[in-house]
């Protein structure tokens, strides 16, 4: 029990580590702030074009959206990394996880704005039109407060995947918080390190996940 | 004196794909007038008004609007012609996730560029048009069917439109609140404004049409006062029809 403790929670390696650690915390939450902004956008861009009444618009987004929905993130990160290299394209660590994680991101939230764009009845858009309103004025006033509305558990189970698979980004050396964990634990030979990681992303997530499972109680009691 | 048209139906025709749906359809609606339009569910109703605003693109045929001939406008000119084009639909559609003034509000600020306090006073000024000040800070939720298709008909009026349309406007509405909406419709009618009012409510047609239009298969098949609609039809189709809604089946 005694080395149980020693070597997963000890709090000396663990206040001696934490510097290191929070350095690390900061990349991450540098790194969601881009991916998750990113994603966003692309998602609903690709969304939108994916509804579009125009046939080639759509299918190309369609095709898009299948594909990186399909392809392992790891792959696509590794691709991004040490495969584009080949082709004359070398991204730093940083970058190759942020076009890595824009094509994945984009592509699940785009499923996500899709059923929520869906969700919204056509009269909607149609009556905003008919008082003058631009395609684009329809869609950002009208129609996607409504959709973002509709489908907010989604998205919010989506954004915190996309925390999650950040730790991702280790495995091309970008020094994030599981990066900056295991380099700790191989300075240190102990695993409290790892352990404190993985308490600050459940301080970090727990409660967006428990806002999600009260946000779906909520729309369930209604 | 005749006054000049406000709106103008001109050969208008409309197809979805091999389906005619509209055929040669012309229409003078002049200022001040109320024009009814009655015919069976499929007869090409909604689209011959949702093709004067152009939510629907005419297959041939002319719209004019006062001078502005709707049909040459490009599409990406249209939204401005649209403001001058109320329009009320049978399902009110007023935006669930703003208040009843917002709602009022939007299209003013966004569209016609009107400063916030001015869309807001001409807000204020359209819910008590439509008798609902006291609703102004209400959600459409919060509403009775009347009282949304009220909202609704004050968010087309407050953009300053030339001509009203209805597309069945109580149809969606319990009996006991069909009476609020028709008042409304009968006030503005008084107060000058020029509209197009497909509807069931025949006593309603009576009593404040101008003129009445037969639509079936997508021609007009008769047009005239109420009087000689309602009281001497002159074909099968029409008599037909009015005995079928006479006996509550339209
Ligand atoms: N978007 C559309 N695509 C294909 N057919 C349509 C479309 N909209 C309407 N129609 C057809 O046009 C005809 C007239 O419809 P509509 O104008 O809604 O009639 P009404 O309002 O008189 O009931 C109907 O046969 C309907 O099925
Ligand atoms: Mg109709």
């Amino acid at each position: 029990m005694q080395d149980f403790i020693e070597l997963f929670f000890n709090l000396d390696i663990m206040a001696q580590t934490l510097p290191l650690l929070l350095k690390g915390f900061w990349v991450t939450l540098q790194l969601c702030a881009v991916v998750i902004g990113l994603g966003l956008a692309g998602g609903l861009a690709l969304a939108v074009a994916a509804l579009s009444p125009s046939r080639w618009l759509r299918w190309s987004a369609i095709g898009f959206i299948d594909f990186f929905r399909a392809l392992p993130p790891l792959v696509l990160l590794v691709f991004v990394f040490s495969g584009l290299p080949f082709a004359g394209l070398e991204l730093s660590p940083f970058m190759a996880v942020v076009v890595a994680f824009l094509l994945n991101n984009s592509a699940y939230y785009a499923e996500v704005f899709r059923a929520g764009l869906r969700s919204v009845p056509g009269g909607q858009a149609e009556a905003a039109r008919a008082t003058g309103l631009s395609p684009t004025q329809t869609l950002a006033s009208v129609v996607l407060p409504q959709a973002v509305r509709n489908v907010l558990p989604d998205l919010l189970s989506n954004t915190v995947e996309v925390v999650k698979l950040t730790s991702l980004a280790s495995v091309v050396s970008l020094s994030e918080l599981l990066y900056a964990a295991n380099m700790a634990r191989s300075v240190t030979y102990n695993s409290s390190p790892l352990v404190l990681a993985a308490l600050i992303y459940l301080a970090l997530l727990w409660p967006l996940v428990r806002l999600i499972s009260r946000y779906q109680r909520g729309l369930a009691a209604h | 004196m005749v006054k000049p048209p406000v709106l103008e139906i001109a050969g208008l025709e409309k197809r979805f794909g091999d389906t005619v749906v509209l055929k040669n359809i012309n229409l003078k609606v002049r200022e001040g007038e109320l024009v009814f339009v009655i015919g069976p569910s499929g007869s090409g109703k909604s689209t011959m008004l949702r093709c004067c605003n152009r939510l629907e693109e005419p297959t041939s045929g002319a719209i004019l609007v006062e001078d502005a001939k709707i049909t040459d406008i490009a599409r990406r000119d249209l939204d401005k012609m649209r403001m001058k084009v109320g329009m009320v639909f049978q399902g009110f559609h007023l935006y669930p996730h703003m208040s009843v003034l917002r709602n009022v509000m939007l299209a003013q600020i966004k569209a016609l560029k009107r400063p916030k306090d001015e869309a807001e006073t001409r807000a204020r000024d359209m819910l008590e048009r439509v008798g609902l000040s006291e609703k102004a800070d209400a959600m459409p939720s919060d509403l009775s069917g009347g009282q949304q298709q009220r909202v609704a008909i004050a968010r087309a009026l407050a953009l300053d439109p030339k001509v009203m349309l209805f597309d069945e406007p109580t149809s969606a509405l319990d009996p006991e609140l069909v009476g609020s909406v028709l008042k409304v419709m009968k006030d503005l009618r008084r107060e000058g404004m020029t509209m197009l009012v497909v509807s069931h409510e025949m006593a309603f047609a009576r009593e404040a049409a101008d003129r009445v239009i037969f639509m079936d298969g997508g021609l007009v098949v008769e047009h005239g006062s109420p009087e000689q609609i309602f009281g001497d039809p002159q074909t099968d189709r029409l008599k037909a029809f009015l005995s079928r809604v006479s006996q509550g089946a339209e």
